[in-house]
């Protein structure tokens, strides 16, 4: 057991740190490093333009999308250099989160299920960060049951073999910076509900396209709704058959459970750090007995996850397929935050309630608490994740349905409940 | 970078649980839950002859030299059998004292007879109700003899010799070896809430005792000591959880209920699931520790503290839990659900309670620096 590189890795990394230390926007170093929890990073200027900035650098010299092949802009790196590749980026990886659901979604969808053609078009400049591009996945109806989804897509009566879309997309990210959408809508509501579903690809600036952000529980409006109005797009922008569109999904959220060795956050050095400066009585907080238990279960799910990451790293890095222990990131990390951020605004005493130039850490933890509901709930919720550890990995049974081989009109709906 | 053990050690982890599945089946654990041996004694002799005992103790002292690592994987297979025999008195105590600061002379008469069973050592250090402290105790040597009492003593009636935390003529702690067999010695065994492991009281009264490692380095020696073995008993805590897990879920998917597997139901799917979070959070933690106490890293003391919190953790989860799957069936004396429960909150108390080392962690990141958080 070590923690160091093999040669051909360490020669990577030293490659790549030159390359960054030689291009990176050092004038936003600072302000990414201290950036408050839910962020985007920086605000000293336009985050999109700065991400945009910093993809075509990379993209320019070879750094962009290191998992995708070179023909459509990517980098064909292995697993474990795209590993390195991150831990060397380290703050300026925050300028690509308007990419993130492009590159680690979107992308692998278009290459699985679209003509080679359409993909030598729409992938580089996606790659490149010309493009941003969104996911129109849930809707009020659907969200962990995605395959509820009612926005309807009917072909056209004029024979041009066109499709008309109508309905509405909720908690789409990024959907108000984005050039591209990847839409899944109902084509047949008279089957069960998985096989009556058909993929789309369409441009957001497509004529009946209304983009809303949402403002959220904690006053941000990271989510938009996306309602569509009779909007037309060709058969061409179809991918995979129609029908087939529950399967065209899975590649999507399979490829959204694959971020591996990402380390999601869960605030423990920033609540460790907040604890040697914070006193009880006169002594500094860590010195306290119920605050060191509270502090180490905390500590030890933190470092849980950063060992399991690294767990998956070796894998990758014997040229094997980690195990399904990945699994459980952001189970993990989501509920320690959200506990998290209650006990630090608990060790701040009467305080805790406010979030002004007073609260410790430019107001960390308050951000941290009136986020983090949305953890718990964005890209598979605690259940859904928990049921996907359940049947996939322990191999325990599906729960019975009552809704997979009924026609999909004839499913009960909360509001028109059927007898 | 490889966090994870190797080929090798992968082999000798199937060697010893294919030994095990053969030696320490359920009824082998049962039949000293239910009286009768203290330990398992073929068992343990069965372990040495196979090499485990000296997996970590050097050739010369009639070890097998491998390394900590590949006891880790020893221990870990020990907790999935609730194996009854006294390798973490003898070994991960007893043995690493020794090796970490006994002199030539003790090194050269104990560890070959650890190693292969022939004698079994243990570790004396609480003296009653409460957390451990320097100041807490009681135990004095006065010109080279013992006297005191420590309880509980695991594997205190079954031990050759037991290294004593007790304070010197300057009142300083220091760490002593003492033969149980000779003069000056009572023993008697405990009830405790796990039987198939062995407690006992020691009453010292003029015991000779030599001194080991340097007088007045008692507890620092001792402190060394708790973290190698708090490591190795982490992995025993993995193996335990794990096992929980899978039997948790095996009875899931075979015990019908509502005309249904109960594991179909969200409410017992969502108990595993959360048991399968906990025991990879602890596998981790555990691999971390494996490497630190492997290559004798500056962070041991950091690193075993985590697995030990962690494991602990899961360990006491999943055997819960394992009853909570198993229902009305998991209380019953004829299921094994119990024995895994016994062990996890025995274990959960030995080298310390929980709450001590939780607030040990603290303390050494602390001392350490804010980057050991991140």
């Amino acid at each position: 057991m070590d923690f160091e590189d093999t040669p051909e890795e360490a020669a990577f990394r030293l490659t790549v740190r030159a390359w960054i230390d030689a291009n990176a926007p050092r004038h936003l170093e600072e302000e990414l490093r201290r950036a408050n929890f839910g962020s985007s990073g920086v605000a000293s200027e336009d985050p999109i333009a700065a991400g945009k900035a910093w993809q075509k650098k990379k993209s320019e010299a070879g750094w962009a999308c290191l998992h995708w092949p070179k023909e459509y802009g990517g980098g064909a790196r292995t697993p474990i250099e795209r590993v390195i590749w991150g831990q060397e980026e380290g703050p300026y990886g925050a300028l690509s989160g308007p990419f993130v659901i492009g590159h680690g979604m979107c992308g692998p969808t278009v290459m699985t299920w679209a003509t080679e053609e359409q993909k030598r078009t729409l992938l580089p400049p996606l790659a490149s960060g010309e493009h941003i591009w969104c996911q129109l996945f849930s809707e009020p109806a659907g969200g962990s049951d995605l395959a509820g989804l009612r926005t309807r897509a009917v072909k056209a009566d004029d024979g041009s073999g066109d499709w008309i879309i109508n309905g509405q997309k909720i908690w789409t990210s990024g959907a108000q910076h984005s050039d591209w959408g990847l839409l899944i809508t109902r084509t047949d509501p008279d089957v069960p509900k998985h096989k009556g579903l058909t993929m789309f690809f369409l441009s957001m600036k497509t004529p009946g396209v209304d983009v809303r952000p949402i403002k959220q529980a904690n006053g941000a409006s990271g989510f938009n709704e996306v309602y569509f109005t009779d909007v037309r797009i060709p058969d061409a922008q179809r991918l995979g058959a129609v029908g087939q569109g529950w399967e065209v999904s899975l590649t999507t959220l399979m490829n959204e459970r694959l971020s591996i060795g990402s380390g999601m956050s869960t605030g423990f050095p920033e609540l460790f750090r907040f604890c040697l400066d914070a006193e009880i009585d006169g002594r500094p907080a860590v010195e306290d007995a119920s605050v060191r238990s509270k502090l180490a279960q905390f500590a030890v799910r933190q470092s849980g996850l950063k060992y399991t990451g690294m767990r998956a790293i070796t894998a990758l890095s014997k040229g094997e397929t980690p195990g399904p222990e990945n699994s459980i990131g952001k189970l993990v990390a989501g509920a320690t935050m959200q506990d998290l951020a209650i006990y630090a605004l608990d060790l701040q005493g009467q305080s805790g309630v406010l979030c002004d130039e007073t609260s410790p850490q430019n107001g960390r933890f308050q951000a941290m608490l009136l986020r983090s509901p949305a953890t718990r709930i964005e890209g598979g919720s605690d259940e859904i994740l928990r049921n996907i550890i359940g049947e996939r990995v322990l191999g325990l049974p599906g729960d019975i349905r009552v809704d997979k081989s009924v026609p999909f009109k004839d499913i009960p709906t909360s509001g028109q409940r059927k007898s | 970078m490889n966090l994870d053990f190797s080929d090798e050690q992968k082999q000798l982890r199937d060697q010893v649980r294919r030994f095990l599945a053969e030696r320490c089946s359920p009824a082998a654990v049962r039949a000293i839950l239910e009286g009768g041996e203290r330990y398992d004694k073929k068992l343990y002799a069965g372990l040495a002859e196979l090499g485990v005992l000296g997996a970590a103790i050097p050739e010369v002292y009639g070890g097998v030299g491998l390394g900590h690592l590949e006891l880790c994987v020893v221990a870990e297979e020990l907790g999935r059998v609730l194996a009854p025999v006294p390798v973490s008195s003898s070994i991960y105590l007893a043995a690493e004292s020794l090796l970490l600061s006994g002199s030539q002379a003790q090194k050269t008469e104990w560890l070959p007879k650890l190693a292969s069973g022939t004698a079994i050592g243990t570790f004396a250090l609480a003296e009653g109700q409460g957390r451990a402290r320097p100041d807490k105790i009681g135990c004095r040597v006065s010109g080279g003899k013992l006297s005191g009492t420590k309880l509980p003593v695991a594997d205190g009636c079954d031990a050759d010799f037991a290294i004593v935390l007790a304070r010197d003529e300057q009142d300083k702690v220091s760490l002593y070896l003492v033969r149980l067999t000779g003069e000056g010695v009572s023993r008697q065994a405990l009830e405790s809430i796990d039987p198939t492991r062995g407690q006992a009281r020691i009453v010292f009264d003029r015991a000779p005792a030599e001194v080991v490692g340097q007088p007045g380095d008692g507890w620092n020696i001792a402190t060394q000591v708790l973290d190698r073995a708090a490591v190795l008993m982490a992995f025993e805590q993995l193996g335990g959880a794990d096992r929980s897990l899978e039997m948790a879920r095996d009875y899931a998917l075979e015990r019908m209920a509502f005309g249904r597997p109960i594991g179909s139901f969200q409410a017992i799917k969502h108990i595993l699931a959360d048991m399968y979070v906990s025991a990879t959070l602890a596998r981790s933690n555990c691999y971390y520790g494996a490497w630190a106490l492997g290559s004798g890293a500056a962070e041991l003391p950091v690193a075993a503290a985590t697995a030990r919190v962690s494991a602990t953790t899961a360990f006491q989860h999943c055997s819960k839990n394992n009853i909570q799957v198993h229902g009305g069936m998991g209380f019953t004396w004829a299921f094994d659900c119990h024995l895994f429960y016994r062990r996890s909150n025995g274990l959960a108390l030995a080298l310390g309670s929980l709450s001590t080392w939780e607030s040990q962690l603290i303390e050494r990141m602390c001392a350490g620096n804010v980057e050991t958080a991140a």
